[in-house]
């Protein structure tokens, strides 16, 4: 309960979160703009978005542990916390030269299938419930469609149309991360039964 | 060299110039851009600044500044990240 009464709302922890997504989709936007040759000409850039990625990782876990209103919820948060280290571990390794092959890109793909899905199966409410309703399923969509982007730049490295699809996907999801409310309606609809307004 | 290959070269390179100086100009300008659009948020929907109206609001309430985060991201990529970008491109350029 003292945990409870401390720890901010998770409205909050959605904005904290698309932050750092913001933060990945510029720098995408960035590496997608001047390409990798010139990205990668600083060493320490080069590990900047992986190790973003593998700190959202890390970070999921006290929302895993600490946001435990149930175990669908706990599972789901786990499940990101995992996938995001594990890509971000594998892009790192990518980065550091130790892993070669291009197709360990395809970690992030399978992160973002794992994401999406976990957004999907945890929002127990339909579209129109409330606002975090109708942003959790637009959010699991959004990461399942656009898993294709990595997945192709697992196999066409060089594709512009990947890369830069793949950074804007990032930028909608920090949108849509940012727009999150614990209770707000959507386009006119609110659930009865999804509580009380704030704010 | 005749006078319509050399003009031809002096064409593609005026095209080049442009084609890097367009590139320079979108890494310079998302930092920028960002920040415009966190601005434009918090005129658009200025309850969202809890520091405007503090009385009252908790830590979190006051810490979480959603505008003022997609600004100050702007602001660190255009001053922290895009300089060594953009020399970098200008240099393999």
């Amino acid at each position: 309960m003292i945990v409870a009464g401390i720890e901010p709302r998770a409205e909050m922890v959605h904005w904290m979160f698309a932050t750092g997504v913001l933060v990945l989709g510029l720098l995408f936007i960035a590496e997608a703009i001047v390409g990798p040759e010139v990205w990668r000409r600083r060493p320490w850039r080069r590990y900047l978005w992986p190790g973003t990625v593998f700190l959202l990782g890390v970070l999921m876990w006290p929302v895993m542990a600490l946001y435990t209103n149930s175990m669908i919820h706990m599972v789901a948060h786990g499940s990101w916390a995992q996938m995001l280290m594990i890509s971000g571990a594998a892009e790192l390794g990518v980065a550091k030269g130790k892993l070669h092959s291009q197709y360990w890109r395809l970690t992030t793909a399978a992160a973002m299938v794992v994401s999406g899905t976990a957004f999907l199966v945890h929002e127990q409410n339909a579209w129109f419930f409330a606002r975090a309703a109708f942003l959790h399923h637009a959010l699991g969509w959004t990461l399942v469609v656009a898993a294709v982007f990595p997945l192709v730049q697992a196999f066409r490295p060089r594709s512009v149309v990947a890369s830069t699809g793949f950074a804007m996907t990032f930028l909608v999801i920090a949108f849509f991360l940012y727009c999150d409310r614990d209770a707000a309606p959507v386009l006119g609809h609110f659930s009865q039964f999804a509580g009380v307004p704030h704010r | 060299m005749s006078a319509d290959i050399a003009h031809e070269l002096h064409g593609k390179q005026k095209e080049r110039v442009a084609t890097r100086s367009l590139r320079v100009r979108l890494v310079l300008g998302i930092g920028p851009a960002t920040a415009v659009a966190g601005i434009a948020w918090a005129l658009v929907q200025p309850w969202r600044l809890t520091l405007l109206h503090p009385l009252g609001q908790g830590f979190w309430w006051l810490f979480a500044e959603p505008p003022l985060y997609v600004v100050l991201v702007g602001v660190l990529f255009r001053f922290v990240l895009a300089p060594g970008v953009v020399e970098d491109l200008e240099d393999a350029e």
